[in-house]
Parts: structure tokens; sequence; C-alpha cells
């Protein structure tokens, strides 16, 4: 299997990643069941949108400690691709893989929509085949999507690089208009210091057919299959 | 039988849209005197431990385990005797 989904009670948009990989990408896939130890020999792991175990107490607060994880987090330190999109950036958050933590938006509402996205950083196996600061049009649908990270945490992410996306105006400009959800200097994405894990609120499966609106996020996908070849086996 | 009541709260550095929300609805009752709100959550466990010195390193490992999130989250929880 090339491409692990995680599935866990509450995941929404593992059917949405599922057809990506299979119908437009052509590419091996297979769930990987919250409860179970073992990977299954995933290249490389998507963790995926929605409300895993209901979100309570804190979203993907309780994902972190499912049987899981422990294989994960080896999987990531070990350096293979992880990406968390949505409620899955939340669960990588809370695992320690990605410094931060995502709030409640300024607004209060749930917000569900196009935005556009600037790439702040090409060197992720994710983003390499995207071009330097390449704006996307991708949707989001999250309420607690407000990037957040103590003044010291922001800065190691700036001289790290490890800012992958921001919320941008359809022309690549940084606006509090176009920041949806008064995310940290509109922080949409980050990498680890590793940089082979990538957390975005946006949904880059929704994002990767013409007829429904947008490709864009197809980028995403090819970069990190790209980099599962390159990958010594 | 020991039971903890556990505060959480967002960290001072942390913009409450919730709170602010609810100071507003509160000036707009004439509760006028209220300069700050912010929202938390409370806890109560039930703990089957009787030593409160036990007791209190098992909750405060929680907190930092689970409870909190320490990036974004303070906590304070105070023990006390129950009925078992």
């Amino acid at each position: 299997m090339k491409c692990g989904i995680l599935l866990f009670p509450g995941t929404w948009s593992h059917q949405d990643f599922a057809h990506v990989c299979q119908d437009v990408l052509g590419c091996d896939w297979g769930y990987v069941w919250h409860k179970e130890t073992s990977l299954r020999g995933s290249d490389c792991l998507i963790l995926p949108g929605g409300f895993a175990h209901g979100d309570y107490l804190r979203c993907g607060a309780i994902a972190r400690f499912s049987p899981i994880m422990d294989a994960v987090v080896r999987f990531a330190r070990e350096g293979g691709p992880v990406m968390g999109s949505c409620n899955g950036f939340q669960i990588l958050c809370e695992a320690g893989l990605l410094p931060g933590a995502l709030l409640r938006n300024t607004s209060l509402q749930y917000r569900c929509g196009w935005v556009h996205i600037r790439t702040e950083s090409l060197e992720t196996p994710f983003t390499r085949a995207l071009t330097p600061a390449q704006v996307l049009k991708i949707p989001i649908s999250h309420g607690e999507g407000r990037y957040h990270a103590a003044p010291e945490t922001l800065a190691r992410l700036k001289a790290n690089d490890q800012i992958v996306f921001r919320y941008a105006t359809p022309d690549g400009r940084i606006t509090d208009q176009a920041n949806p959800n008064g995310a940290l200097e509109n922080i949409a994405g980050i990498c680890n210091e590793g940089r082979n894990v990538l957390g975005l609120m946006p949904h880059p499966e929704r994002a990767a057919e013409a007829i429904l609106g947008s490709e864009d996020g197809l980028g995403l996908f090819r970069g990190m299959l790209d980099a599962i070849a390159a990958r010594p086996a | 039988m020991l039971e903890a009541r556990i505060h959480v709260t967002l960290k001072p550095s942390v913009l409450d849209p919730q709170g602010d929300t609810v100071r507003s609805g509160l000036a707009s009752l004439g509760f006028t005197t209220v300069e700050d709100c912010r929202i938390g959550k409370f806890m109560v466990l039930r703990l089957a431990e009787s030593d409160p010195v036990r007791a209190r390193a098992q909750v405060d490992e929680m907190c930092r385990k689970l409870l909190a999130n320490p990036v974004i989250e303070d906590y304070v929880f105070e023990l006390r005797e129950v009925a078992g």
C-alpha cells in the first residue's frame, strides 16, 4: 500500500481522500483504523478532516491517544511523509508532531467555503511540485482553525521556514480580509522541523478536480507521491 | 474518597472571542461593570484514592497529559474529601 488514510470514529473526509488516490491519481491506498497498531506498510500517511472522537474536550485531544498513534509518531520521527488536513492538523498538534494549537474561529462561526492560500515554502515533500508564492484556490470547512503559537514558537517557525501556507487574496496579498478564522499571521499550514509532517486547515482533497471548482490541491498529492518514489525502501 | 475540582482556562495571552461575546451580552443586559470575561472548563473527578499527596500528583499529571493543553491553557484544581 502506498497511501495510508487514517480513520477515527468521526472522521469524515476519508472517502474524498480515497477518491482522489484511486480515481484521480490511480495510486494504491488503504484505510488504517485507529484501533490498529500497524500502518500496514504505508509509505505515506493522511490524517483526514472530521470530528475524531466527537472532538470532545478539545479537537484532536482524544484521537491522540488512539492505539495507532504510537505507530504514526514513530513513522513521522523516521521521516515518513504525513499530511494532516483540518481535524488531521488538529490531531498532529495535539500529538506534539507539530507546534502550536488550533482555536475557535474569531468569528465564532463555522466557516465553509473557498479561500486562497499562498505557498510560503517549497521545502516540504508536499509543496516541492509547486512554484514560489503560488496561490491555491482551496476550500475550508472548520469552526476551530485559528492557528495559535507562543511568540517564541512563532519565531522558531519563521527562522526554520516552517510556515508553509498563509491565507491570501486571489492575487497573493496577505490581508486580514483574506484570513477566514483569525489565524496568527494568516497561517494556514505549517510543517515540523524535519519538514516531513505537514498540517493545514484547508482541504486539498476537495480541490483535486476541475469539475469541482479547483484542482489546485493536486500538487500536494503529486509532491507526496514523488517523495515516496524517491525514498529509499 | 477524594474529589478533584479542576478549572481549565485559556492563557491570558490567548484571544477568547467567546468570552468577549458573553461580555458584550452582559453589557447589553445592563451589567456594565464586567470588564473582562473568559470562558473555561470545569471538571469534577472522583478518585479511588485516599492519599491527598498521591491524588495531587495524579491529577496534576492528568492535567498536563490530557485535560489541559499547555500550549493554550492553564489549569488549577482543588481536592476535597467526599463520602465514598
